[in-house]
């Protein structure tokens, strides 16, 4: 695995637009951004309609998942190329999402939609959807190797690497949300004891492309992460620790790498759980 | 696309009482742009972006102390310091 196999730059996505067997997908937190405009040819996977289960807080089941990808009309043997708002947060969660139901070919375009909209690069009306034919998609098992769950957080602690990824004042309870978003929240402020708080935007550049390799291990290492261990990576929905899941473990090549995605959310109404306040 | 309008979004629904805003808009000569703004905190850590609204309009919701706003468009990046309080909305006009 390198990074070239899992990300591709804004001259490479343009020069496959017209690839029939390259899918490029668009998922963001404002799913309606599609609907304003979005490369062309590309298609939208909703994070909340598309990937959750619409009654229990959890994810659709593997025949769920071949359903969708069989009605966007992405084969197996597809190459699915995935960009989005926010900095790429919710494609490297459905990166992370398809990694997990065992998709082959997935890659993130570097920067996302911010630095295609940076580049000045053409975007089409909204109503251009693409026609693209329904397949007979076959998803594999959950990959639980990549998923971790509330349990396992307990665990870890004291145990694992616990990386928090929120920003700082997420991280010490001063706010309960990212500051784009309300705070009013049922959930306690803090942190799991023991994680590191290694903010996700620390990964990227002010345009959203990933840092080089030998920046992303010089930071993990500068804030004393044992990349020798396994890690679980968690924020407030796993969108965003879905990016430095990304990056410990499709860049660098950390192969124990897991993604909380009940992440804050979660963790922080479980009666009993100890909670730390603070920063590191 | 309508010109740009001054000040930041509306605030009918949001609970300014409990919130902590900071909110403005993106303007070049008097036109709204289309870019991104991203909220950082006193140590210069990124703490929240969003993209501006076809008025060249952002909200944030943070919370009481300094801050620094970083408009990314086309071409340009400005910063502008702003300091916040609990109950009021901190108006932000940004030019580039």
């Amino acid at each position: 695995m390198s990074r070239s196999d899992v990300l591709v730059s804004a001259d490479w996505v343009q020069d496959h637009l017209d690839d029939p067997k390259v899918v490029v997908v668009e998922v963001d937190e404002d799913t309606s951004a599609y609907d304003k405009n979005h490369i062309r040819n590309a298609v939208r996977i909703d994070w909340k309609k598309d990937l959750q289960d619409p009654v229990r807080r959890d994810f659709v089941d593997q025949a769920g998942f071949e359903a969708l990808l069989s009605a966007k009309g992405i084969a197996n043997d597809d190459t699915v190329v995935l960009y989005g708002g926010n900095n790429n947060w919710f494609a490297s969660y459905a990166f992370w999402y398809f990694k997990l139901y065992g998709h082959g070919d997935v890659k993130l375009l570097d920067g996302g939609r911010k630095k295609w909209e940076l580049d000045s690069r053409e975007l089409v009306d909204g109503a251009k959807v693409p026609d693209r034919a329904a397949t007979q998609y076959k998803a594999q098992a959950q990959d639980t190797s990549i998923r971790a769950f509330r349990d396992d957080v307990v665990a870890a602690i004291g145990n694992k690497n616990l990386v928090d990824v929120r920003s700082p004042d997420e991280f010490s309870g001063r706010l309960l949300a990212p500051a784009h978003l309300p705070q009013e929240q049922s959930q306690r402020p803090g942190h799991v004891p023991t994680a590191k708080n290694i903010p996700w935007s620390k990964n990227a550049n002010d345009d959203g492309t990933f840092k080089s390799d030998d920046e992303l291990r010089a930071l993990y290492e500068a804030e004393n992460v044992d990349l020798g261990k396994d890690t679980i990576a968690y924020c407030r929905i796993g969108e965003r620790s879905a990016l430095t899941w990304f990056v410990l473990h499709q860049l660098l090549g950390q192969t124990n790498v897991k993604n909380y995605d009940g992440s804050w959310t979660e963790y922080g109404s479980l009666v009993g759980v100890p909670i730390e306040l603070g920063s590191n | 696309m309508c010109g740009a309008k001054a000040g930041g979004p509306e605030l009918a629904g949001v609970d300014v009482a409990n919130e902590t805003i900071i909110q403005g808009s993106v303007t070049r000569d008097g036109e709204p742009v289309n870019g991104y703004v991203r909220l950082l905190d006193a140590s210069g850590e990124f703490t929240a972006e969003v993209p501006t609204s076809a008025t060249g309009q952002f909200r944030f919701f943070a919370a009481p102390g300094t801050w620094t706003l970083r408009a990314l468009v086309p071409g340009a990046t400005v910063d502008r310091a702003v300091v916040a309080q609990q109950g009021q909305f901190t108006e932000v006009a940004i030019t580039v």
